[in-house]
C-alpha cells in the first residue's frame, strides 16, 4: 500500500488541531514556557560569557595588583589620634625589588591613588586623583577620547600636566573644551591634555566584586610631577583631628609576559612582599585567578539555569502527553472508525503525533519569539549583559521540538494499539 | 461456479476475558456468493455481530479458515487486514460512525486517504458518489448538521468509494425511523440490484424479507441458512 502523502497528513493534523482551538493553544504554551526559558537562559549564559571575555581584555589576564591596604590600628603603637603618621603600604623598594626578581616581569606601573578636590573655575567636586606612569595607558587598555595621555617627557620634567576621565570632563568641564584648560587640584594647577574613556577596572577595594564597569571620573597626573609638589605623606581629614599618612605607593600593577607564566610571578611576588612587610598592609588581586573563578561561577549558574530550563521543557512534555492522551480517548471513536476504513497502526500513529508536532513547532516558534524578548527585558531592567546567538535558538527550538515529540509518542502508540472492535463500540 | 465472496470454513472464535475462555462462535460454515443479499438474524448475544466483525476483518478466527474473494485472510498481519478493509470491505453501521470535524465530502474521502489516492481523484470520486446519493448540495456540511438519514447515506458513499467486494451493514436502520429506513433500504436494494454483495445484521423480519437470504444465527452456531424460492438450492 502506498504511504500516505505527509502534506495530506499535515492538513488533518491543522483540521483537528483548529477543532480543539483552546486545547491546542493551552498545550502549546507549555512548549512556549519550555523554549522561552531555555533561549532566556542561553542569552544570560552567553552574555557572562562575552562579559568575561572583554573585561579579561580590558583588565589583562596577564595583569597582577598589589594595592595597599591600611591595617587596624594597633592602640598602642603611640602617638596620639589626632598628630599620628600612619606609614603603611607598599614602597619604592617593593617596586624596585618587584623590577628586579619577579620572572617574567613585563611592565612595572606604580600608581598613587589620592583623594583630592579638583576645581575649574568656580566648579569643585572630590575625586580620585592617579599620579602614575605613561604606560597605564597601554596596561590597562584605556581608550583615549581626545588628546593625549601622560608621555615620558611629562614624566622626566615633572610637568604639570594631566589627563582627565570623560565623566569628570562631562560634569567639571561642562559648557568649555577641557583641552588645555588648566584646573586646579588641591590647589596646584595641572593643564588638561587628554581626556580617557570609561574605564572596566578593577575595583579591588572589595574582594568579591570583581570588576565595576564605571564611567572614569579620574584624573591622572605623572607620577614625579606629583612627588615633585607633595612628596609622600597625605594628610586626611577625618572627624575629631587630621591623620598623616605616609604612603609610598597605592598600587602596583605588574605585567607578565604570558598568561602561563602569570601563577609563578604571583609566587614570587608573595614570597617577595612577606620577606618586605611586617603586617600585611597589601593584597594581591591576580584577575586571571578572578576570572577562572568567575568562570566556575557562570558554569554553575549554567547548570542551575540549565535545570531549569529542563525542568520547565519536561513539564511541557508532559503536558503535551497529558493533552494527546485526553485527545485519545476522546477521539477513541474516530479512531476505531478510521481502523475499520483501512488505517493502519502507523497512520494512526503518525496522525497523532503529527498533531503533536505541528503543536510543538508553532509553540517552539512562539516560544523563540517571546524568548527573544525576555533577554532584551532582562538586560533593561538588571543591567545583566545577555546576547541573543542563532544557536541558542537552534538548540531551544530542536530540544523542544524533540522532547514533545518523545511525550507524544506514548499516546499516539496508545491510540494505535486500541482494539479496532472494542473502539467502535466506545461512545 | 464463481469463486464464492465468503468462505467460512469451520470458523470458531473464543474470547479470553480474564480466566473465563467465552466461545462466540462454534464452527460456523457459510459460503456466500457474488452479488448475493444475505441479512444475518439472531437474538442479542447470538454471535451475529462477531460473526459479522470476522467477515470484516476487524478480527481474526481463532480456528478453521475464511477466504474472501478466494484468499485466505485467517493469518494476516494486522497491517495486511487493513489493506483489505480498505480495499475490499465497505461498512455501514446502525449508529452512521461519521467524523465529526469533517465535512461529509471528507468523510466519504476517508478510506482513499488510507490507500494514498490522489486528492484530486478522492475528491472526484467523493462528489460523484454524494450526488449519487442525494447528498449533492451538502457536501461541505458537518454530519451533525444533517438528519439521520442523510448521515447514513454518507456512511453508504464512504462504504462505496473504494469500489468494496462486500459490504456489511450492521443495523442500518437501527436509529431511523419507518420512512427514511425504508428509503436507506431502498438504496442498498439499489445497490444490490447492481451486482454488490451485501451482508446486513438486522433484527427486523420486514426487513430480513427484502433479501435473498436469512442466515439464523443462535448460540454461536447457524441455525438455518434458507435461501429464498428464486435461488438454486
Amino acid at each position: 500500500m502506498k504511504s500516505m502523502i505527509p502534506g495530506r497528513m499535515v492538513k488533518l493534523a491543522v483540521k483537528n488541531l483548529s477543532e480543539y482551538r483552546l486545547r491546542a493553544c493551552l498545550t502549546m504554551l507549555g512548549i512556549i514556557f519550555g523554549v522561552c526559558s531555555v533561549v532566556a537562559m542561553l542569552s544570560v549564559g552567553e552574555g557572562a560569557n562575552r562579559e568575561i571575555q572583554e573585561k579579561i581584555q580590558r583588565l589583562g589576564s596577564r595583569n597582577i595588583i598589589v594595592q595597599s591596604v591600611k591595617v587596624p590600628q594597633d592602640e598602642n603603637a603611640g602617638g596620639t589620634a589626632n598628630n599620628f603618621i600612619a606609614s603603611y603600604g607598599l614602597t619604592y623598594v617593593d617596586a624596585e625589588q618587584c623590577r628586579q626578581y619577579i620572572p617574567n616581569l613585563e611592565a612595572l606601573t606604580p600608581m598613587k591613588v589620592l583623594r583630592f578636590d579638583v576645581q575649574y573655575k568656580a566648579r569643585k567636586l572630590q575625586t580620585d586623583v592617579v599620579a602614575t606612569t605613561p604606560w597605564l595607558l597601554q596596561v590597562q587598555h584605556y581608550r583615549m577620547v581626545r588628546g593625549r595621555f601622560l608621555s615620558s617627557t611629562d614624566m622626566e620634567f615633572g610637568a604639570p600636566v594631566c589627563v582627565i576621565g570623560s565623566r569628570l570632563a562631562r560634569i567639571l568641564f561642562a559648557g568649555f573644551d577641557p583641552i588645555n584648560k588648566t584646573l586646579s587640584i588641591d590647589g596646584d594647577a595641572y593643564t588638561v591634555i587628554g581626556i580617557v574613556g570609561d574605564i572596566s577596572q578593577a575595583e579591588v577595594t572589595a574582594h568579591n566584586e570583581l570588576w565595576l564597569e564605571g564611567e572614569n571620573q579620574n584624573v591622572y597626573i605623572p607620577l614625579r610631577t606629583y612627588l615633585q609638589k607633595r612628596g609622600d605623606l597625605f594628610i586626611q581629614w577625618a572627624e575629631g583631628g587630621s591623620t598623616f599618612e605616609q604612603i609610598e605607593l597605592h598600587e602596583l600593577i605588574l605585567s607578565i609576559d604570558h598568561q602561563d607564566n602569570v601563577v609563578r610571578a604571583v609566587d614570587a611576588l608573595r614570597r617577595l612582599l612577606k620577606k618586605n612587610h611586617k603586617a600585611e598592609d597589601y593584597s594581591i588581586v591576580v584577575p586571571l585567578e578572578l576570572i577562572r573563578q568567575a568562570r566556575e561561577t557562570r558554569h554553575l549558574f549554567n547548570i542551575v539555569l540549565g535545570s531549569i530550563a529542563a525542568i520547565s521543557l519536561i513539564v511541557g512534555g508532559i503536558g503535551i502527553m497529558n493533552i494527546m492522551l485526553a485527545t485519545v480517548s476522546e477521539r477513541t471513536r474516530e479512531i476505531g472508525i478510521r481502523r475499520a476504513l483501512g488505517a493502519r497502526r502507523r497512520d494512526i500513529v503518525l496522525q497523532f503525533l503529527m498533531e503533536t508536532l505541528l503543536l510543538s513547532i508553532s509553540g517552539g516558534v512562539i516560544g523563540l519569539c517571546f524568548g527573544a524578548l525576555i533577554p532584551v527585558a532582562i538586560t533593561a531592567t538588571t543591567h545583566v549583559k545577555t546576547v541573543l546567538t542563532f544557536p541558542a535558538f537552534a538548540v531551544a527550538f530542536t530540544v523542544s521540538v524533540t522532547v514533545s515529540v518523545v511525550f507524544g509518542i506514548y499516546p499516539a502508540r496508545r491510540a494505535a494499539m486500541m482494539d479496532p472492535i472494542d473502539a467502535l463500540r466506545h461512545e | 461456479m464463481s469463486i464464492p465472496i465468503v468462505e467460512l470454513n469451520r470458523v470458531v472464535k473464543e474470547y479470553a476475558t480474564g480466566p473465563l475462555r467465552v466461545t462466540a462462535l462454534r464452527g460456523i460454515d457459510l459460503r456466500i456468493e457474488p452479488g448475493e443479499y444475505a441479512v444475518i438474524m439472531g437474538a442479542s448475544g447470538s454471535g451475529k455481530s462477531t460473526l459479522l466483525n470476522l467477515l470484516g476483518c476487524l478480527d481474526h478466527v481463532t480456528a478453521g479458515e475464511y477466504l474472501l474473494g478466494g484468499e485466505s485472510v485467517s493469518n494476516l498481519t494486522d497491517d495486511q487486514l487493513s489493506e483489505i478493509r480498505s480495499r475490499k470491505i465497505g461498512f455501514i453501521f446502525q449508529s452512521y460512525n461519521l467524523i465529526q470535524q469533517l465535512n461529509i465530502l471528507e468523510n466519504i474521502e476517508v478510506p482513499l486517504f488510507y490507500q494514498g489516492v490522489p486528492e484530486l481523484e478522492a475528491r472526484e470520486r467523493a462528489v460523484k458518489l454524494a450526488s449519487r446519493l442525494g447528498l449533492a448540495d451538502r457536501l461541505e456540511h458537518k454530519p451533525m448538521e444533517l438528519s439521520g438519514g442523510q448521515q447514513q447515506r454518507v456512511a453508504i458513499a464512504r462504504s462505496l468509494v473504494c469500489n468494496p467486494i462486500l459490504m456489511l451493514a450492521d443495523e442500518p436502520t437501527g436509529n431511523l425511523d419507518s420512512k427514511t429506513g425504508e428509503e436507506i433500504l431502498e438504496v442498498i436494494d439499489e445497490l444490490h440490484a447492481e451486482g454488490k454483495t451485501i451482508v446486513m445484521v438486522t433484527h427486523d423480519d420486514a426487513i430480513a424479507r427484502r433479501a435473498q437470504r436469512v442466515i439464523q444465527v443462535s448460540d454461536g452456531e447457524i441455525i438455518s441458512n434458507n435461501l429464498k424460492e428464486e435461488s438454486p438450492a
